[in-house]
């Protein structure tokens, strides 16, 4: 009756699964932006200090859901860091965009590109020259505050400006 | 009678295809399908141990294959205390009456054995119990023993492609985000493993944030975003070496969204300059860039049509994100999403015939299925954040990943049949996300 009439032979295909992982393959290799360390911040009560420009004037502005409009609120806090930087030319900085997590993983990237560059474009109009300043989005992927609910979600929707001595790389 | 088998079966599938014919529904109709039908029942003896070192091997393979039809939601096992007689030999006659007698409408019965050289054979026969004949011809499988769980996996798509007439999706692949630690400071590694969680092995080693990896055709190679050098930016993995190079984009802007062509040879993903993301197509062999789609708005998260013609995409072009299908070469798109809420990470099915996406609306997230015309949409999940589908190698399944809400909350994979049932929780060593399914392995 049924003789086994038909072999495969998937005896190359089957090696497949036997690769290893080295743990350390990539370096350390950080995933946050570059910015100065905490010994470098200063003192707040400096004016020139960037620990000053973290919160004195404050680092970062916030966004409505989905949107990349600056606020008036952001407007004047983004004219006060504009004001800093250009008083301290020494120092770069890296705008970075963000989004909560009520939205997808790309369109979140999407947005907070929109975002960060909404910042750097408003820096740049108050006279901060366009090579100081780069940009980059985390998406969601970065959360500060970590309820779900809008009083974190109004946390997390932010570009912060932080600050970094030397040349952007 | 062979027949009857499959027609049941094609019965069951149907019910997961798009039912237009009750009534005439437009494109606006909206549904969150609950089919509840009846799984087949079929019995699956212990494959019999030809020599005496295959005992663990034919039990295991036995379990796999199991599992692997009953996690379909297409068939139930029937338990093995309830049988009547059992197979004692692979080669014996098959006493269909006994098998009549516990309604078990198909029976699976196999042997293993481990040849002189050390290979796993691995035979099963298919019997359509109340035809009382069998269904195919017998078959088998030869490899390394380290490969059984792949042999049992090819046996079970046997199964599963003659009793349902379509394609099986056990013996694929699954690429993903494994995800650890804090909300607040997930670690995020590329992660593979079998489509049933077996097998997982990690790919990168977590100190950069990886998102969104995409597996091509022959399962060899990884697209992926990495964030090592502190900007995101595209890489391809070889799988088998874990070699990986940057893919030979602009570097000065940030990359992300990649995907294959079926064959490989294009990858299309988003581009983000001064703020604005849109979408291009690199050739991988002439290393030429085409951009595809030039608007001041959103235009990320594209995927081929299986023929190559078409991307569907994403953007927000009309106010929020909606879908849209535009030429594999760019030019004019055409919206194809028009229902409640915001619609995101379209994904093609390999058969051609239906979109999946990831819907927003009134504070859920759902995934659902469209026709790539946007008619007939119908959302298979809802909760508090699913997003990300992927399709199973024949189209019948998608895979997603569903995230908890709070300060705990944590992302796990699920699967879920075109027609809403079968749910079910993709097992993994720890929270993952962003699934990958790859086509079944050759």
């Amino acid at each position: 009756m049924n003789i086994i009439s038909k072999a495969l032979i998937v005896t190359a295909a089957l090696g497949l699964a036997a690769c290893s992982t080295n743990p350390d393959r990539f370096g350390a290799a950080g995933s946050g932006a570059g910015g100065v360390g905490a010994a470098g911040l200063g003192s707040v009560s400096d004016p020139n200090s960037p620990a000053y420009f973290n919160e004195a004037i404050g680092d970062r502005v916030l966004f409505q859901v989905d949107q990349s409009t600056l606020t008036d609120e952001s407007r004047e806090t983004l004219r006060q860091q504009a004001v800093w930087l250009m008083n301290n030319g020494d120092y770069t900085a890296i705008v970075e965009g963000h989004a909560d997590e009520q939205g997808t993983r790309e369109y979140n990237l999407a947005l907070g590109a929109r975002r960060a560059s909404a910042v750097q474009d408003f820096l740049v109009t108050q006279g901060v020259a366009p090579n100081r300043l780069r940009t980059v989005s985390y998406g969601k992927e970065r959360p500060l505050a970590v309820c779900s609910d809008e009083s974190c979600y109004q946390q997390n929707r932010r570009a912060v400006t932080v600050i970094a001595a030397g040349g952007v790389s | 009678m062979t027949h009857i088998l499959r027609i049941l079966l094609a019965v069951m599938l149907a019910a997961a295809a798009p039912m237009v014919s009750a009534q005439e529904r437009g494109p606006l109709r909206i549904e969150i399908t609950e089919g509840v039908i009846e799984p087949l029942p079929f019995a699956i003896p212990a494959f019999e141990a030809e020599t005496p070192n295959a005992a663990q091997y034919a039990q295991d393979i036995t379990r796999v294959v199991a599992a692997d039809l009953t996690g379909t939601g297409l068939f139930r096992e029937i338990a093995p205390s309830s049988f009547v007689s059992n197979v004692t030999s692979f080669a014996a006659p098959v006493a269909y009456p006994d098998w009549r007698a516990i309604n078990a409408q198909a029976l699976v019965t196999g042997a293993v054995s481990v040849a002189g050289d050390g290979r796993l054979i691995v035979k099963f026969r298919l019997f359509d119990v109340f035809a009382g004949q069998p269904l195919g011809e017998g078959l088998q499988f030869v490899g390394e023993p380290a490969s059984w769980r792949r042999m049992a996996h090819k046996v079970a798509d046997q199964v599963y492609a003659r009793i349902t007439g379509e394609g099986g999706y056990f013996d694929s692949r699954v690429v993903f985000v494994a995800e650890s630690g804090p909300k607040d400071a997930r670690v995020k590694r590329l992660a593979i493993m079998d489509y049933d969680g077996a097998n997982m092995q990690s790919l990168t080693d977590g100190g950069s944030i990886v998102l969104a990896p995409r597996i091509s055709r022959d399962g060899q190679r990884i697209l992926y975003t990495s964030y090592e050098t502190g900007f995101p930016a595209i890489y391809e993995m070889t799988v088998s070496n874990l070699q990986r190079t940057r893919l030979p984009v602009p570097t000065e802007n940030m990359t992300f969204a990649p995907r294959y062509s079926p064959d490989g040879s294009t990858v299309i993903y988003s581009l983000t300059e001064g703020g604005n993301t849109d979408i291009y197509a690199l050739d991988t062999r002439s290393g030429g860039i085409r951009r595809l789609t030039n608007a001041p708005s959103i235009e990320t998260a594209p995927s081929f049509s299986p023929d190559s013609s078409q991307i569907v995409f994403e953007s927000d072009r009309s106010g929020t994100q909606q879908l849209y299908v535009m030429p594999a070469a760019g030019g004019e798109a055409t919206r194809i999403s028009f229902g409640q809420g915001r619609y995101g990470t379209p994904v093609w099915s390999p058969r051609g015939d239906l979109i999946a996406f990831t819907k927003q609306n009134a504070g859920r997230f759902h995934i659902g299925v469209m026709r790539t015309d946007g008619s007939e949409e119908r959302l298979l999940t809802a909760s508090f954040l699913d997003e990300g589908p992927t399709w199973s190698p024949n189209g019948r399944v998608i895979m997603f990943a569903r995230e908890t809400a709070g300060a705990g909350g944590a992302p796990a994979l699920f699967s879920v049949d075109i027609s809403g049932r079968n749910l079910r929780r993709v097992p993994t060593d720890g929270s993952a996300s962003d699934p990958a399914w790859s086509p079944l392995l050759p």
